[in-house]
């Protein structure tokens, strides 16, 4: 991306080039063609993906985003399977993300997903998109960030990203859901271990899959201790309804409110939750959300707004069995999220996240241009090594340009509102 | 990405259609087409003309790669074609078939807008530099 790109042709949405329109048009209109090249345009970053999307932005926002992750071979993609047949038997419309991971050798890959899309056969309702992880600039989270609008704009109730929990990366792209499920396998003791320090922070749900197979009351029972120490002080209010075995916790997810927990939760900033190894701080993400929700949580629990304390979930993807219990529970989170008011919050911060992603993207695009006049990034490192300059005077004397140009647009108005600027604005 | 200009990976499906269960060379393709810097899906095994439209149509792919060993190309190569065509990605869409085709219905599969068909013993690179050269420009 070069300056163009960032003030060029794609910068006002308002003059959308015709191939675009057609292509929202497309879009809006159910067109899978059109749904199947605009994500296209978003992932490859496109001349017009800018202005695709902030078109697609106000149509989207209908959706319920869930996000599925978990070590490879945990059973993701089955689950997706049953998952998406399961929305459908009840008449909602799917959209599926698939994220891979690429080669960062040839940046080729293999994506293998769709292989398990068995029971959806034929039904374009149903629609899977595969999408290579690619090392690409501008950050893959984005992409599938933008992927999802197209889907949810296309008219998607329910849209699926499914990606291997591994990096920080997949992460960030989990996150992009509003209801996040992590699989883990039976059996796996050690494996919860390793995921302990990271991905099992971000699961609203947990979902022991395979749940057929040895080893599963263990894994049940490991990670609703670890659900319930997460939940700091509130073990005696909550315990009750995840006693270990209690193969029906998730039944009463259907209900919507079942899940809400009384009041008194205490799962503030502060909660250090040193079992986690690496002294994890409960709340750096999600938490922060429910520290809202929980802060004030100490007094009367009547009119508390209501937390949400992580489900575990037993499901078999290859037969289907706990799917729609799955489902439930996705549905009350779902439900909670919009009733408390998190999910405004948790969606204003993501944008938050994607503007000054963008924006920073924007400017270092500019700022590469600024080397490339330079003489080029080669050129400076090696002039760096040879100790006729240092690091520090190469950035300041790229930068100066930009933040003169920044200076000289302010500077009239600081000078206007230097008076009141102490708690203005 | 202005210095290096990001190059955008060709996408590729491998269909395999039909009853037919030899998927050795797709699997074998599948691999050098990855490690030629394609993005690759595969379909798996046994899948319908239909699923192979709608793979190729969601996913968008430049190139569609169809295996075929059991000799009912007549039957279904069409059939994938008239999918394509249905949702207008027809057009745009590089499609190759590789398999045992005799040599009298290669013709009649290159008249329905087959652009090529790589039969056994076709060298790899042969088969890349082709895709390379005719997958069509997009977005």
């Amino acid at each position: 991306m070069g300056l163009d790109d960032v003030i060029g042709a794609d910068s006002p949405p308002s003059e959308v080039p015709e191939a675009i329109a057609d292509l929202v048009d497309g879009v809006l209109a159910g067109e899978q063609r059109a749904l199947a090249r605009a994500i296209t345009y978003i992932e490859n970053r496109s001349p017009g993906h800018r202005a695709l999307v902030s078109r697609l932005h106000e149509h989207a926002g209908s959706a319920a985003v869930i996000g599925i992750t978990g070590a490879p071979g945990a059973g993701k993609s089955t689950l997706v399977d049953k998952l998406a047949a399961t929305y459908r038997e009840r008449g909602d419309t799917v959209g599926v993300v698939a994220v891979d991971p690429s080669s960062p050798y040839t940046g080729g890959a293999v994506l293998g997903d769709r292989i398990r899309m068995g029971s959806n056969v034929g039904d374009m309702e149903v629609f899977f998109r595969s999408m290579s992880a690619r090392g690409r600039l501008g950050g893959l989270s984005t992409a599938t960030a933008d992927t999802v609008t197209a889907l949810d704009a296309f008219g998607k109730d329910v849209v699926i990203i499914e990606t291997v929990g591994a990096g920080q990366n997949e992460v960030d792209i989990v996150r992009t859901a509003h209801t996040v499920a992590v699989l883990v396998q039976p059996g796996s003791g050690d494996d919860v271990q390793t995921l302990k320090a990271g991905i099992l922070e971000i699961g609203d749900v947990f979902v022991v899959n395979k749940a057929d197979t040895d080893g599963v009351e263990r894994t049940v029972a490991e990670l609703e201790e670890m659900v319930h120490r997460r939940q700091g002080t509130t073990v005696g209010l909550n315990a009750g309804h995840h006693g270990p075995g209690a193969l029906d916790a998730n039944a009463h997810g259907g209900d919507g409110g079942g899940t809400v927990d009384g009041g008194g939760t205490v799962d503030g900033g502060g909660t250090v939750d040193g079992a986690d190894g690496g002294g994890t701080v409960d709340g750096a993400d999600g938490g922060g959300t429910d520290d809202e929700a929980g802060s004030d949580a100490e007094g009367d629990s009547t009119a508390e707004p209501p937390s949400w304390t992580p489900e575990v979930c037993r499901t078999v993807g290859t037969t289907g069995e706990g799917v729609e219990e799955l489902i439930g529970t996705f549905d009350a989170h779902e439900t909670y999220l919009r009733d408390s008011g998190v999910l405004a919050e948790r969606t204003k911060r993501r944008y938050a996240e994607e503007i000054r992603t963008l924006v920073r993207g924007d400017i270092g695009a500019i700022a590469d241009d600024e080397i490339d006049r330079r003489g080029g990034i080669d050129a400076l490192a090696e002039r760096v090594r040879r100790r006729e300059t240092d690091p520090y005077t190469v950035a300041s004397a790229v930068v100066e340009p930009i933040a003169r140009c920044v200076q000289e647009r302010t500077d009239p108005t600081r000078e206007r509102s230097d008076g009141t600027d102490a708690d203005g604005a | 990405m202005s210095a290096e200009q990001e190059r955008r990976a060709i996408r590729c499906l491998v269909a395999k259609v039909g009853l037919d269960g030899h998927d050795r060379g797709a699997h074998v393709i599948t691999r050098a087409l990855r490690d030629a810097g394609f993005e690759v899906v595969y379909s798996g095994l046994h899948r319908a003309p239909d699923e192979i439209v709608q793979a190729a149509v969601q996913e968008d792919v430049d190139v569609l790669g169809i295996s075929i060993l059991s000799g009912a190309h007549n039957t279904l190569v069409p059939k994938v074609i008239e999918g394509l065509k249905e949702y207008g990605a027809f057009e745009d869409t590089l499609i190759v078939v590789g398999g045992i085709i005799p040599d009298d219905d290669k013709a009649e599969l290159k008249e329905l807008g087959v652009a090529e068909i790589f039969g056994p013993g076709t060298p790899m690179e042969e088969t890349i530099a082709f895709i390379r050269e005719h997958a069509p420009e997009r977005a």
